[in-house]
């Protein structure tokens, strides 16, 4: 059992190969590729398609974020890549090997080499912090020294040394995740596994949590794929974005770019929270149709990357007196993402100005103030 | 009281701690494992056999629902099968843990199925075979349940043991219906009925103090 633990792919995931990038002229693992992946739920209430063709890569190293509505099908996806839940169709493939083909031995062994942490931590009641983070080591048959130092050596990586003889009911919720993470590490993963992980936290602990997330992604390179409802925490550690609906992709890509400018609209409805931009006054007087004809248009332009809105072709466009209602430019992943809100001039036609730029929205329609 | 009466007493006692004693150890060997089966073995399960848990699962409410005193008498011939006599301790204990196993079964798998899901999901996550997740985390996550269910069923035996009397068992219950009830001696009854009460009282504080002691973690 020990031979699995110990295996070179495994010890791959050390420090210096992350940094090497390969070993030995093999590829870095860590890789993951869904072909085709659809999931069916029979229950005493029917069947529930909960997913649909999903066929996606992630690469080694990435922190790939999945988002997506409650019941969208992202724990489902999550828990086909260490077996947790049985694909009904398609594969799963980890360092291009096929899961589904693996007996108990190897699967047991698959799942040594893939951490997973849980929104409400699952740590064992009964043991220590320091018996919850060595047990995956103790069935793993490892040698009572080497379970020593290597629970010490991720005790100290989570910021825990001091913690390893009390027992989990005793710490805060920032800490018992913490040891969730240790408990994930000990085995020396490649793949670490994020249900939610950060939701039962208050938004400071969340922080802590990600910046622990983003420091082990460096130091261990390891792949990280997380699922959240918060997309403040896919803005801040992701580089790659799922967006599940439905049980099928909506969109998938580079965060700036699906943040950026989302295609679709269950990204945009998901990324609400984030657009902070409308005056609350004036959310509370759109409607969708202009009610009369002085009614005033608001225009939402949305650009990441290359194509930033010229200004002064927009003003130009159209008559009269254009109000910026606001505007914002981040850097995501170091490219510019943009948002402008302008109301235009009582009575003013929209459609000159969403011409000029490919991602100009009309949001809805304001009474004009006289 | 005589001192012969004394003696008697304390026969008495020591039979019944010897008879609920053993039939006790019997039933946590027997109803631990067999509570295991019962959640382990469910639809779902990590040990899944539905057809085989359904029909364990009506033997065990097959022997739930016969009262014990009827138990006792039915038994008789396995009794006999099993420890070459009908009367005696030892011919009391075989229908005492024939009854109790399956009590005690119940109450411990009422404690494993309280057990989160997501610790079964924890485990399997970071590689635990299924024996690794019986023994990491179905029983020790259930301990506190399993004591307070022990307790519960020892009391519970305790109660039963005195009508064992019924086959020349021996113990307080059978002092007491002998000499108290039989010949009128109130003071042999009122012994026994202390007796009892300090024994029940003793096993019911040792339980809940473990249990304490255990959730305290
Ligand atoms: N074990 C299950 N049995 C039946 N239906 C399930 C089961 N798990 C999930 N589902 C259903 O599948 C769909 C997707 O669930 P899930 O993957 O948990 O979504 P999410 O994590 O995005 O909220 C939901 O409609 C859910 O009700
Ligand atoms: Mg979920």
């Amino acid at each position: 059992m020990s031979a699995g633990v110990l295996s070179p792919a495994i010890t791959l995931a050390t420090p210096v190969a992350a940094a090497a990038g390969t070993v030995a002229g093999k590829p870095r693992p860590g890789s993951l590729r869904f072909e085709a992946v659809a999931k069916t739920y029979h229950s005493s209430a029917g069947a529930v398609e909960a997913l649909k063709d999903i066929s996606l890569d992630i690469a080694p190293g990435d922190i790939y974020g999945i988002i997506g509505r409650s019941g969208a099908g992202k724990s489902s996806l999550l828990r086909t890549i260490n077996r947790l839940e049985e694909p009904t169709t398609g594969r799963v493939l980890v360092d291009g090997e096929d899961i589904s083909r693996l007996d108990e031995a190897g699967l047991v062994a698959l799942r040594r080499r893939i951490g997973m942490i849980f929104q409400h931590f699952n740590l064992l009641s009964a043991r220590t912090v320091r018996e919850n983070v060595a047990l995956p080591l103790i069935v793993a048959g490892v040698a009572k020294e080497e379970i020593r130092t290597r629970t010490d050596e991720v005790l100290a990586l989570v910021g825990l040394s001091d913690k390893g003889d009390t027992y989990p009911s005793r710490l805060s919720g920032g800490q018992k995740q913490r040891v969730g993470v240790a408990r994930a590490l000990v085995s020396r993963p490649e793949i670490l596994l994020c249900d939610e992980a950060t939701s039962a936290l208050d938004p400071e602990t969340t922080l802590s949590i990600l910046e622990l997330l983003r420091d082990i992604n460096r130091k261990l390179g390891l792949t990280i794929v997380l699922i959240t409802h918060e997309m403040s925490v896919i803005r801040e550690i992701c580089n790659r974005v799922l967006v599940l609906e439905g049980g099928a992709i909506a969109e998938e890509g580079p965060v700036w770019q699906v943040f950026g400018a989302p295609r679709h609209d269950a990204t945009r409805s998901l990324l609400a929270p984030l657009q902070r931009d409308l005056p609350p006054e004036l959310t509370a007087n759109l409607r969708p149709e202009a009610q009369t004809p002085r009614d005033r248009a608001v225009i939402g332009i949305s650009y990441a990357g290359t194509v930033a809105p010229d200004l002064q072709a927009l003003a130009s466009a159209t008559k009269g007196a254009v109000e910026l209602l606001s505007a914002s430019v981040e850097r995501i992943q170091s490219h510019a993402v943009g948002r402008i809100v302008l109301a235009l001039a009582p009575g003013a036609k929209p459609a000159a100005l969403t011409s000029q730029h490919p991602s100009a929205k009309v949001i809805g329609y304001v009474p004009a103030d006289d | 009281m005589s001192p012969q009466m004394i003696d008697r007493l304390w026969q008495a006692f020591y039979d019944t701690l010897f008879m609920v004693g053993i039939s006790a150890g019997i039933a946590v060997l027997a109803g631990i494992p067999l509570a295991v089966f019962l959640v382990t073995s469910g639809p779902g399960g990590i040990f899944a056999a539905p057809r085989l848990n359904r029909i364990v699962g009506l033997f065990v409410n097959g022997f739930r629902a016969v009262p014990f005193i009827v138990l006792l008498v039915a038994l008789i011939p396995f009794t006999r099968l099993v420890v070459g006599t009908t009367i005696g301790v030892w011919a009391a204990i075989v229908p005492l843990a024939v009854s109790a196993t399956p009590f005690f079964a119940r109450i411990v798998e009422v404690s494993l199925r309280e057990i989160d899901p997501g610790l079964i999901e924890a485990a399997q996550s970071i590689g635990c075979r299924r024996h690794h997740i019986v023994r990491y985390v179905y029983l020790p996550e259930a301990l506190p349940g399993i004591i307070g269910g022990l307790t519960i069923t020892v009391v519970t035996m305790i109660g039963a043991s005195a009508m064992a009397g019924a086959v020349g068992a021996g113990g307080l219950g059978d002092v007491a219906i002998r000499y108290g009830y039989q010949r009128f001696d109130t003071t042999v009854m009122m012994a026994v009925i202390v007796i009892l009460v300090v024994l029940v009282s003793a096993v019911q504080f040792a339980g809940d103090y473990a249990v304490r002691r255990l959730k305290a973690r």
